[in-house]
């Protein structure tokens, strides 16, 4: 019985945040969404010498071969300081599709260059959470046409794993679709809108009249988003404690007022168990498959209210300081309101924990 | 993260299920204090023997005597939980711990082995009316008088009072120094004359809590555990077994399962309470945050049986734990209706009107070892590092 990180995890977890704080500092995520930019190559490549982007691709295949608990550490890590670089669906999302459901030919073209960040693969299955009724893939021989919304890392990829209707999987060519960027309040990471109208497309095998490589996806991205909050929500609670400690009114710290003190303990006793669930989530992808996907819908749903509740109240600590542009606390904060959106909102993924455990 | 168990504990955990299928039998009821009739002593006593309560207290104050193995403890916990089996105790896990590590050897011999045996019970006089959340402020005098301390005053919150044989005690003995170091520890008999226990009535309409009143009540001096005016310490000591035993998650997880059962088996207008999508989503609600405190607990287990300190982690338990254990009756209430009002006794009570009786004693627990309040001043203070708030000190006098 061992609940903690190996001394392997915690070496890639100071590798990777090591890198990322100096190396992603407040100004140049600023500098990034000016421009537009949600992928900066410079912190990209230094994210795929780490290891990053081929996390869970096989040695074999140029990746390092991990699991989903250091995948989360990573995520986590983007998360606590807004990292404007794509990684959720090209680096977790897509290799979970081609390694279950891609063939060998599939794998080889495209997996090495996943690794070594060379290629961006964007993922387009929102309809298979929720779908509004103009939207949605349909399979025509080998072409594909209709419509794909909030395809996440959509902008910066260079090729786009979608679902048709039927939950089969395909890739195809970003340059064969019309692509159309989705504004959003969290200006670190892209989603598309992508129109298909007969574009040639190549099916992953596996995926034929086969849910379950989708539903693998679904499962990693959301321990994936939970852990990009569970980094986000970390860095706002930080934040607020310094800024506790540092602040003075009425002659005194403010931290020294039992009402600031106790949002700061509230916000703590609440986020520190996430942690913890966040670990047995994606650990459970694995090495527990039964529980894989209520143990992704808890932490994908608890994350997002936990979030939410950090948000708010680290925001307050700061008091109309952390209202401005100013402190940039607002990058994390809707980096938070992003993440709990996307993959499902939090009561619809927790419908579905109550469809996973046989209740309805 | 390997949540396997290693192939020695697993050993254990099938000797721990062999010993209470052949014995389960013997046991108890599964709640209760003290030993009633000898079943309950007899039970004690094969437990001690095996290993499954008093498990590392030394032989020669009654225990196993075995090496700290909290694994050990924990699939012991676990196995008899599962198995609805009254578990064994280390007599009190407030006092004992207390004792062994700052008793005298006299000390130890007169109080550990009957305590442990079950035979001697206690009861914790530390809070008073004046002095509650601000424990150091405590007033109840004891003063010395030839051989004994004289003891005056009152204590309130008393649990399990009226049925103690002995009561451990926190007094002021000087007076003139600073409240923290003016304090000291004694232990005593509640037969000692002077001394009146009065039951106090709670909002379950049970009286699980006393106030009970000292009048020139004579104690021995050497019934002191630690130096006079070091009782604070002392008692921050027994506080801290106490505080690891609230909020408990394998308390929530058990407590949760009721709840699904009973919403998968009550009806309103032929539908499962379940099947109401409203109350539905506040069960999941509930569950994540359960699941959140379960693997939070596994976590402070590694930690403690890597000899870390867990820091955060165990801090948050008792704050997070019992005001889950309060949403989650509250949560039962809510999903009966009317039938959630039902209490004492009657032919449509459910779960023999448990939900509503620990809703309540929930508060009291909430409040009871440290209110909410306190514990949030602990985690900003001691695990995040936030300044106290200033001090305004009053005379005692």
């Amino acid at each position: 019985m061992d609940f903690a990180l190996t001394e392997e995890q915690l070496m890639l977890q100071e590798s990777i945040g090591g890198y990322l704080r100096s190396a992603c500092p407040l100004d140049s995520v600023r500098e990034a969404t000016e421009v537009g930019t949600t992928h900066v190559p410079k912190i990209a490549a230094g994210l795929a010498e780490l290891g990053a982007a081929g996390i869970l691709i096989p040695e074999e295949l140029g990746g390092v071969g991990m699991g989903f608990l250091e995948a989360a550490l990573i995520s986590e890590a983007l998360g606590s300081v807004i990292a404007p670089v794509s990684f959720v669906a090209s680096s977790v999302m897509a290799p979970v599709a081609l390694l279950g459901a891609g063939s060998q030919d599939q794998r080889e073209r495209w997996l090495p260059r996943v690794a070594s960040g060379e290629v961006l693969i964007g993922v387009g299955i929102s309809e298979h959470i929720g779908r509004r009724e103009t939207d949605g893939i349909f399979a025509d021989d080998d072409t594909l046409t209709g419509k794909a919304m909030f395809v996440l890392d959509g902008m910066d990829a260079d090729t786009l794993l979608v679902a048709d209707n039927e939950a089969q999987l395909y890739l195809v060519q970003a340059s064969d679709v019309t692509r159309n960027k989705l504004k959003t309040i969290d200006r670190t990471r892209s989603v598309a809108e992508i129109v298909l109208d007969q574009t040639s497309a190549e099916i992953l095998p596996g995926s034929v009249n086969n849910r379950k490589h989708l539903n693998d996806m679904v499962n990693a991205g959301r321990v994936m988003l939970a852990a990009d909050t569970l980094g986000a929500a970390g860095t706002m609670l930080e934040q607020a404690i310094e800024y506790a400690k540092e602040r003075r009114q009425f002659n005194r710290v403010i931290g020294s007022f039992q009402a600031v003190k106790h949002m700061c303990s509230e916000m703590a006793a609440d986020l520190e168990p996430c942690r913890s669930l966040v670990w047995y989530a994606a650990h459970a992808i694995r090495a527990i498959p039964d529980e894989a996907t209520l143990m992704a819908c808890h932490a994908k749903a608890h994350l997002a209210e936990t979030g939410r509740f950090v948000a708010r109240k680290a925001t307050e600590v700061h008091g109309g300081m952390g209202f401005t542009d100013l402190l940039g606390l607002h990058y994390w904060f809707k980096r938070i309101g992003f993440d709990r959106q996307l993959l499902g909102a939090p009561e619809v993924v927790r419908e579905e924990a109550a469809v996973a455990q046989g209740w309805i | 993260m390997d949540l396997a168990y290693s192939p020695e504990y697993e050993q254990y955990r099938m000797e721990v299920r062999q010993f209470l299928d052949a014995n389960r039998d013997q046991s108890p009821p599964p709640y209760g204090r003290g030993n009633g009739d000898g079943k309950a002593r007899d039970w004690q006593k094969l437990l001690i023997e095996n290993g499954y309560a008093a498990r590392t207290i030394p032989k020669e104050y009654g225990g196993f005597g075995g090496e700290p193995d909290i694994l050990k403890s924990h699939i012991i916990a676990q196995e008899f939980a599962s198995a609805g089996v009254r578990p064994g105790h280390s007599g009190d896990n407030r006092l004992v711990p207390t004792v062994l590590e700052l008793g005298t050897e006299d000390q130890k011999q007169w109080l550990v082995p009957p305590t442990v045996r079950g035979d001697m019970i206690w009861c914790q006089g530390y809070s008073e009316p004046g002095s509650g959340s601000d424990l150091a402020s405590l007033s109840t005098r004891a003063i010395v008088d030839g051989d004994d301390f004289v003891i005056n005053g009152q204590k309130i919150w008393t649990s399990g009072a009226q049925h103690a044989d002995m009561i451990f005690c926190l007094v002021r003995t000087e007076p003139d120094a600073p409240k923290h170091q003016g304090i000291s520890y004694l232990v005593f008999s509640m037969d000692t004359p002077g001394i009146e226990v009065r039951p106090l009535v709670t909002m379950t309409g049970e009286a699980t809590f006393n106030e009970v009143f000292f009048t020139d009540v004579r104690v021995p001096k050497h019934q002191i555990i630690g130096n006079r005016g070091e009782g604070w310490f002392v008692a921050n000591n027994t506080l801290k077994h106490e505080r690891e035993g609230l909020g408990d998650p394998n308390q929530a997880e058990n407590r949760f399962r009721e709840i699904v059962d009973l919403m998968q088996r009550e009806t309103m207008d032929s539908n499962r309470l379940i099947d109401n999508p409203t109350y539905r989503d506040r069960l999941l609600s509930l569950q994540g945050r359960m699941l959140a405190m379960k693997f939070n607990g596994m976590r402070v287990l590694t930690s403690q049986i890597k000899e870390e300190e867990p820091g955060l982690p165990r801090w948050i338990i008792k704050l997070q734990g019992c005001e889950l254990n309060h949403q989650m009756a509250a949560m039962a209430i809510d999903s009966m209706g009317e039938l959630g009002i039902l209490y004492d006794d009657g032919p449509y009570l459910r779960d023999q009107g448990r939900w509503q009786q620990r809703y309540m004693m929930d508060l009291g627990l909430i409040i009871g070892g440290g209110t909410a309040q306190i514990q949030k001043n602990m985690i900003g203070e001691r695990a995040l590092g936030l300044p106290k708030e200033p001090k305004f000190e009053k005379p005692l006098n």
